[in-house]
């Protein structure tokens, strides 16, 4: 049993069929690649699994708990964080105030009337806080409104927002895309970090191959909302009916 | 000192000694020159100006930090007040027990509506407690006027019972004994100001008031309301609940209109349905933007700004205009007059409304930040003249 176990989930779009059969099992601490061509559903399933979508049919577990009829506040809290294609963050507010809110909602929950404390005070917030924007090197930018990042910062802030709650399951849907080389590498560079910790499952989304081989454990391969083949990458690689649905057009 | 930082300490402490020289400040007029009319300082308007800062401080608790847009505010303004009067005929003329149910019953009112009202947001909200805040004064007004009064007001009679007025209390409303309408006249040369008891209660609450705003403001709670209106989605992918941080920040400053509403009963213990109308609701999100939504001081900025043009602007009438004017020509004089008729007097909301429109395209963070780019002027300036490469770098710098 993995920690994340999708099965038989439909999701149509109207006439469209989004999803359609996906099974999936996430081992628990593994890094597990999902690709596929664009509109191959993806996304849709990330959604499925944080409470954004609803599938039609088939069930989610979690850690052992069905996450359906779930509200998104109650997922992130049982311990599963998403970073988004499109990076979602507090624009009006400043990078230190993106990775404190993470952090209290670890701390105290999905609310608390903490109206009359001052969040200077709160000094092992500001602590860990200042440790999560060490690690992806965004501490001089601490003040700045985070609206006014640029595209690789957002993203990176958003996957400091995420890696300061800890959780079990971190989901990242194209992580690197709209990133410069360096900016990349980095990433990468501190995925495999995390990684080698061993104390975090991760499902990824993403089109750069290199960041896909470099990282996953396992792979599978989605095309028109069906999952193809599962298997490690090695095998991925070599694939016949991958090389034809995926690989062979992107190459 | 407080808890607060120092920033927000002299921000206190200004705020504090405005309010406590305010009968001085708003008088900078000898009471007989021709000028006098342009002073602000007599108690009622004094009153209105703490306790529609009041009640604008507490708007911007839910509209600027969190960006739900109410329109229905003076509905818990209106139940505050119907409060407070309700006490003065039941218990007697004290006003603490007059407040303290004012702020009681404005929560639960805001907790009934906002409960209600939170479901949706942006422009359904708007419409729901817009909706909510017209029904109110539907039924305050008709309905339910064995409580209410309906187009009367409702207002204390000798036959009310007042179980606790000692005989001795005064027959009006006080705080201990001390009339709320006690004033104390103080002549210095041409001027004169009046020091008045009613006032000062409304100006130490509003402290209180603005206190507790800026404690908010700074915790971890109104961080939250800031979260909630840059990407509420976020916030829930992010594991916080959005809506009781909305509701709390709806009744929380339901409580800040009932206390405004009570305390306007304590000053005058009187309360009518037309203070729940919509344009009531109107003004104070006028008041806010005015001044700078989401911003500390703006809110009370903005509520002073407009009470001061609707009771000096609309005394300008052509009287006075011909006065001012009459040094000139005849022709000339009355071109102007009829020039600005239309601006002064009862078309005191046209002035306002121009100026609304100024600030909202050219300020859009209101007097706040209008105050904000005149001190980096001046400060710039001042760099430039002291000379040097240095100032002239900072100039260069974007205005941001
Ligand atoms: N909310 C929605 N309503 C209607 N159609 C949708 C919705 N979300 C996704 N779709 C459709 O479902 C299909 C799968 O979309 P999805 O975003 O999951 O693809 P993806 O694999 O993430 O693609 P990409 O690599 O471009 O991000 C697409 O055809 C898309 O247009
Ligand atoms: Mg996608």
């Amino acid at each position: 049993m993995g920690i994340l176990e999708v099965k038989n989930v439909n999701k149509n779009f109207g006439g469209l069929k989004a999803l359609s059969e996906v099974n999936l099992s996430v081992k628990e601490n593994s890094v597990h690649a999902i690709i596929g061509p664009n509109g191959a559903g993806k996304s849709t399933l990330l959604n499925c699994l944080i409470g954004k979508l609803i599938p039609d049919t088939g069930s989610v577990m979690f850690d052992g708990q069905s996450v359906l009829g779930r509200k998104p506040h109650e997922i992130n809290q049982m311990g599963i964080s998403r970073v988004f294609q499109t990076p979602e963050i507090f624009g009006d507010l400043t990078v230190f105030e993106n990775v404190m809110i993470p952090i209290f909602a670890k701390r105290d929950g999905s609310f608390r009337m903490h109206a009359f404390e001052s969040v200077a005070h709160e000094r092992d917030i500001v602590e860990e806080a200042e440790a999560v924007l060490a690690d992806v090197n965004m501490l001089e930018k601490r003040d700045l409104h985070a609206a006014s990042l640029s595209r690789g910062d957002k993203r990176r802030l958003e996957m400091a927002m995420c890696l300061s709650q800890k959780p079990k399951l971190l989901l990242l849907d194209e992580p690197t895309a709209g990133m410069a080389r360096a900016d990349t590498n980095n990433t990468i560079d501190l995925l495999n970090q995390i990684k080698a910790k061993r104390d975090i499952t991760m499902c990824i989304i993403e089109h750069d191959m290199h960041v896909v081989f470099s990282l996953a454990d396992r792979i599978t391969v989605l095309a028109q909302g069906t999952p193809l083949v599962e298997d490690t990458p090695d095998k991925i690689k070599g694939h016949p009916k991958v090389q034809e649905a995926y690989l062979g057009e992107a190459a | 000192m407080l808890g607060l930082n120092t920033k927000d300490t002299w921000l206190l402490v200004i705020v504090a000694l405005m309010t406590l020289f305010a009968p001085f400040l708003l008088n900078p007029f000898p009471a007989n020159s021709s000028l006098a009319q342009f002073n602000a300082g007599y108690p009622d308007l004094m009153q209105r100006f703490v306790i529609f800062g009041i009640f604008a401080i507490g708007f911007n608790i839910l509209f600027g930090l969190t960006g739900y847009l109410s329109f229905g505010h003076a509905a818990f303004l209106g139940v505050g007040s119907y409060a407070a009067v309700w006490m003065f005929k039941l218990l007697g003329y004290n006003v603490v027990p007059a407040i303290i149910l004012s702020v009681i019953v404005g929560a639960v009112f805001a907790l009934l509506i906002g409960f209600i009202s939170l479901r949706r947001s942006g422009i359904y909200f708007s419409i729901l407690t817009l909706a909510f805040a017209q029904m109110s004064f539907a039924l305050a007004y008709s309905v339910l006027t064995p409580i209410t009064n309906g187009e009367t007001g409702l207002q204390v009679y000798t036959s009310d019972p007042q179980y606790f007025q000692r005989s001795g209390a005064p027959d009006i409303p006080h705080f201990f004994g001390l009339e709320m309408r006690a004033t104390e006249t103080l002549r210095m040369g041409g001027w004169s100001f009046d020091i008045n008891a009613g006032y000062y209660l409304c100006a130490a609450v509003l402290l209180v008031a603005f206190y507790m705003a800026i404690r908010l403001f700074r915790s971890p709670f109104g961080m939250m309301l800031r979260a909630v209106k840059s990407n509420q989605q976020r916030l829930n992918y992010t594991g916080l609940n959005a809506r009781p941080y909305t509701l709390a920040a709806f009744v929380i400053s339901g409580m800040y209109a009932g206390l405004a509403g009570g305390l306007m009963a304590s000053m005058d213990p009187l309360a009518g349905a037309e203070r729940m109308q919509w344009t009531a609701s109107g003004e104070v999100v006028l008041m806010t933007i005015l001044g700078g939504a989401g911003t500390l001081i703006g809110p009370v900025l903005g509520a002073g700004f407009i009470k001061y043009f609707e009771n000096i602007f609309s005394k300008i009438n052509d009287g006075v205009l011909h006065g001012w004017f009459g040094f000139l020509p005849d022709g000339i004089e009355n071109v102007l007059v009829t020039v600005v008729h239309p601006f002064v007097g009862k078309g005191w909301h046209l002035t306002l409304g121009l100026l609304f429109m100024l600030v909202v395209i050219f300020l859009p963070g209101g007097l706040v930040e209008g105050g904000q780019r005149i001190g980096k002027y001046v400060f710039r300036r001042r760099g430039r003249k002291a000379g040097g490469a240095e100032a002239e770098a900072a100039r260069k710098q974007p205005a941001e």
